[in-house]
């Protein structure tokens, strides 16, 4: 809860940074403040279970605490990937938006009312069109800003609806209230709540781009500025699941014979879009973009696993940690590449083996993890899932995966092989900050590390 | 702890090695190897001493809530595997002196690192465990043969890696059931492999099918059995000698040893209905991959497939599932090991010396380097299966056991030793006998790290051959264990 003031007050100081002269001390304040935040969230730990707040708008119990923790880790570490990007123009607005867009992701974990859920998604999605769009003189920049602000806004719209339809069969826009609602119904519910479920569950799935939801995707992820595109495929992805986990699995648990089938057509058709039309891209940044459609149906199947109690949040907690960290490895190694060579193509990586072994060590092991090969933290996250859907009976989705997945390694291997077997034609040489090459070196042993001790992290809830 | 000690040395050696730099590397792997190895002599002996030994077992938790365990034991059948892993992989080391590799380091460090992972597959006693081994073997072999192959290796790799991998998901999901099926009376969840044992005997036919179809795949893929073996011959060839002999002298076992270990006694009612279908697969691979083999040009092709032969008997032994199948077939992986090693050295030592392995162009050699030839003929017999060589025994015992299962199915199965014959004999020929080609001229004597590998190998082929008494005993052990959980 007070991580959630925390980086509110850090939002409005960086808005003020300008007028009072202070720009240069912001950097350290953010990341200070982070940990801040990330303290506060352990103090919390186990102390303040189910104290609701703000008549009962917003609940910070456990499991919300460990997921605006994940946010919280991977916000520390997208700073210091993200540090040159303020240095440009716009310093104070960019650290704002970001910092408000966490105040987002983080409302998303612990809401408990469907207002603090539109308002959570609101505060996430507005920050993000601007900074999507933030390169303001890019063509590109400006196109994929524009694109997901009209896309996002008409999900938006799907939700509202979908809200104001739940809200019209169960008089309340209170979660537990409608919880208790479903159950007491015992399936005489009107037909326009079930609507409105499925409304919800299309905007949802608009935010954590799930195919058939997905064509914004690529382009906003390609278009964006490399540092807000690695934003936005872990801290969005991270909150917008916490909030799917806890609308789907908590409270609209009692009506899953209406989502679970659309949920399960969404996965399939999910896995096999992304991971097919991922292994023809040229570029990696786009190739990153489309494999994170495929890790959001691995996440969504231990949403669709629903009846294994905590299994499925630990699943899926664990699932966004090792993403997250796997993505950020990945994209400080392609942000650097990029930046040096003018091209996230994938012949920008070519020879990076020999000029960079380090680095190109580090994109191993982020490639290994995404593509889910022991005893990478990837892997588990995959194992996970696996155990939590085989007891359920959509094991056709398991073998599907496994088929793509292994589609998956072919455009994550693209990129080892070019590191290590094509011939490095470009005369620039890649340079790395000292600053990039620990955050490298930590994420890099985080994955390890993770995979080797699981434990922590998936024994969280039991 | 002794077994603790047998997967962490080679870790910790690896680690050692990517320290090191330019001609230190391979010295220091191969003294750190042959410690190795000594290690593994060390563990036999205790084993003999008192096979129920404290030190041969370790099992501490390692994800307790998921009934994760590391457990590690050595007992009959992965005893023979870890002695067979520790005394190639020195040899592996050491044939490839004469071959400077860019990198040194890194090679030899994925070498000793490839060692900890198979160590850890013939060990486990967790199925998850296992599972983690089985997947860690096979990336250092990916970067050997990605970043130390030859032509088209990027293409080529690439396709052996997404096979394995393709196979090893299914295994995943296979054992994920079978773990799920754990603890139906207890209510404990466990990976232990007796646990699981029980567990897929206490499945249906149809559930038992699914399972044992999940776990074939990754087995069947790895040996390679037909029709599963695509990926194989174009990768053998590929990588490089070192890479080669890693894949074929002890990867290749990973599968067949799984197939023993576990697969027979976990599916045994499927194994019922399945078996014949896959012994009659593996049996017609034998014929197809020999036959291949005796129109092959390239030497080194031309082991490739038959390689795929010999494996092909040895799954046809393990699945007829009696003593002999499965005692031959134990027998067969450590002399096809020790063999295939010395073929791949023999094809890299024609390659080093005449710039070819075209069979082709290769001819009197015999008459360039009579020292060579007899070491090569041992080695060439040794895989014909002649009688006192190492290769007998098991053939024996697997046609056998196959003809237990199925007289007509091992009268073709027994064409093996015909056409194992054939190609293996005419590539002597080619190579070593016959008229004097140009390239021959400049054969000259062999380098002595190559002479002392061949002497190590033929030594072992003969001795194995005449007295394969303490092995062969250890390997009735094995069998007769693995047999008293099937039945």
């Amino acid at each position: 809860m007070k991580g959630l003031f925390i980086i509110s007050g850090l939002g409005v100081l960086a808005m003020l940074a300008e007028i009072f002269k202070f720009k240069k001390l912001l950097y350290p304040l953010v990341l200070i403040g982070i940990l801040a935040a990330y303290a506060t969230n352990f103090m919390e730990w186990n102390n303040n279970l189910n104290i609701p707040m703000f008549s009962n708008m917003i609940r910070f119990d456990n499991v919300a605490l460990a997921f605006s923790g994940v946010i919280l880790v991977t916000a520390f570490f997208w700073f210091i990937l993200a540090n040159d990007y303020f240095e440009q123009d716009h310093v104070t607005d960019h650290f704002a938006l970001v910092l408000f867009a966490l105040v987002g992701a983080i409302m998303l974990t612990a809401f408990s009312n469907m207002t603090t859920l539109f308002l959570g998604i609101e505060i996430l999605s507005i920050p993000m069109y601007v900074l999507a769009a933030s390169r303001k003189r890019d063509l590109a920049s400006n196109e994929a800003g524009f694109k997901y602000l009209i896309m996002g806004s008409f999900a938006s719209g799907f939700l509202l609806f979908g809200i104001a339809l739940i809200y019209g069969a169960t008089g309340s826009f209170d979660l537990m209230a409608i919880r208790s609602f479903i159950s007491h119904a015992q399936g005489s519910l009107p037909v326009f709540f079930y609507a409105g479920v499925l409304m919800v569950l299309v905007a949802m799935l608009f935010k954590v781009s799930a195919a058939p939801f997905h064509f914004w995707a690529p382009d906003v992820y390609e278009g964006s500025p490399t540092v807000i595109t690695a934003l936005m495929s872990t801290i969005v992805k991270t909150a917008a699941f916490a909030a799917f986990m806890h609308l789907f699995l908590v409270v609209f648990g009692g009506v899953s014979q209406t989502w679970s089938m659309v949920l399960a057509v969404v996965i399939a058709l999910s896995l096999v879009v992304s991971n097919i039309t991922a292994a023809t891209q040229e570029s990696v940044k786009r190739m990153l973009a489309y494999s994170s459609i495929s890790h959001a149906a691995f996440m969504l199947m231990a949403i669709l696993a629903n009846n294994r109690g905590w299994a499925s949040i630990n699943a899926i907690l664990y699932y966004s940690l090792a993403y997250s960290i796997g993505s950020i490895l990945a994209f400080t190694v392609l942000y650097n590449v990029s930046k040096s060579r003018n091209s996230s193509n994938i012949e920008a990586f070519n020879g990076l083996g020999k000029r960079h072994p380090f680095m190109a060590a580090c994109m191993v092991i982020a490639m290994l993890s995404l593509a889910g090969i022991p005893v990478t933290a990837g892997f588990f996250a995959k194992y996970f899932v696996f155990s939590v859907m085989i007891g359920t009976s959509f094991k056709w989705l398991i073998i599907l995966a496994i088929l793509t997945s292994a589609v998956g390694v072919y455009y994550y291997f693209k990129v080892i092989i070019a590191m290590y077997f094509k011939k490095d034609d470009s005369q620039e040489d890649v340079v790395m900050e000292t600053s990039h090459v620990l955050l490298l070196a930590i994420t890099a042993l985080f994955t390890i590390v993770l995979g080797l001790i699981p434990n922590y992290v998936i024994e969280i809830f039991t | 702890m002794l077994v603790g000690l047998l997967i962490i040395i080679p870790l910790i050696a690896s680690l050692l090695v990517f320290f090191t730099k330019g001609n230190t590397s391979r010295t220091v792997a191969l003294g750190l190897s042959v410690v190795e190895f000594i290690l593994a002599l060390a563990v036999l002996f205790q084993y003999k001493h008192n096979p129920a030994s404290a030190s041969l077992m370790l099992n501490c938790p390692w994800v307790e809530s998921l009934g994760i365990y590391f457990a590690v034991s050595v007992d009959a059948l992965s005893m023979l595997m870890v002695l067979l892993t520790t005394f190639l992989v020195p040899l592996i080391i050491l044939s490839s002196f004469n071959t400077t590799y860019e990198k040194p380091n890194s090679f030899y460090g994925l070498i000793l690192l490839m060692q900890m992972a198979l160590i850890g597959v013939f060990t486990a006693n967790d199925g998850f465990l296992f599972y983690v081994f089985w997947e860690l073997a096979l990336i250092p072999i990916y970067f050997i043969c990605l970043v130390w192959g030859g032509e088209n290796r990027g293409r080529i790799t690439f396709k052996f890696f997404v096979y394995t991998l393709l196979g090893s998901l299914f295994m995943l999901v296979g054992l994920i059931y079978l773990y799920n099926h754990t603890g139906f009376d207890t209510g404990i969840k466990s990976w232990a492999v007796n646990d699981l044992y029980i567990a897929g005997k206490s499945l249906s036919l149809n559930q038992q099918s699914f399972v044992f179809w999940c776990i074939f795949l990754a087995f069947g893929i790895k040996m390679p059995v037909f029709p599963l073996h695509t990926w194989q011959p174009d990768t053998y060839v590929t990588a490089p000698t070192q890479g080669t002999m890693l894949l074929s002298g002890i990867m290749l076992k990973m599968g067949t040893f799984g197939l023993i270990k576990w697969l027979l006694p976990i599916a045994p009612l499927a194994l019922e209905k399945w078996g014949g279908l896959v012994i009659g697969l593996s049996v017609f691979g034998i014929i197809y991959a020999s036959c291949i083999a005796i129109v092959q040009k390239d030497y080194k092709r031309l082991i490739a497939y038959s390689s795929i032969a010999h494996v092909g008997l040895i799954a046809a032994g393990i699945l007829s599932c009696n003593q002999q199948g499965i005692q031959g077939a134990v027998m067969q992986m450590l002399a096809h090991g020790i063999n295939v090693v010395g073929l791949f050295l023999i094809a890299d030592i024609l390659m080093r010396h005449t710039g070819t392995r075209e069979m082709d162009k290769l001819g009197g050699i015999r008459n360039m380097n009579g020292n060579f030839a007899v070491l090569f003929l041992i080695i060439m017999l040794g895989s014909v299966a002649l009688p006192l060589t190492n290769g007998f025994v098991g053939e024996f015992l697997l046609i056998n056991g196959v003809y237990q299962y199925g007289p007509w199915i091992a009268a073709f199965a027994g064409l093996t030793v015909i056409l194992g014959a054939v190609y293996m004999l005419r590539s002597y020929q080619a190579i070593m006998l016959g008229e004097r080609r140009d390239s021959a001229i400049a054969f000259g004597s062999l380098a002595s790290s190559d002479k002392w590998v061949l002497y190590i190998i033929c030594f072992t082929i003969i001795a194995f051959g005449v007295y394969p008494k303490p092995l062969n005993d250890l390997a009735e052990e094995g069998t007769k264990a693995i047999l008293t959980y099937i039945k």
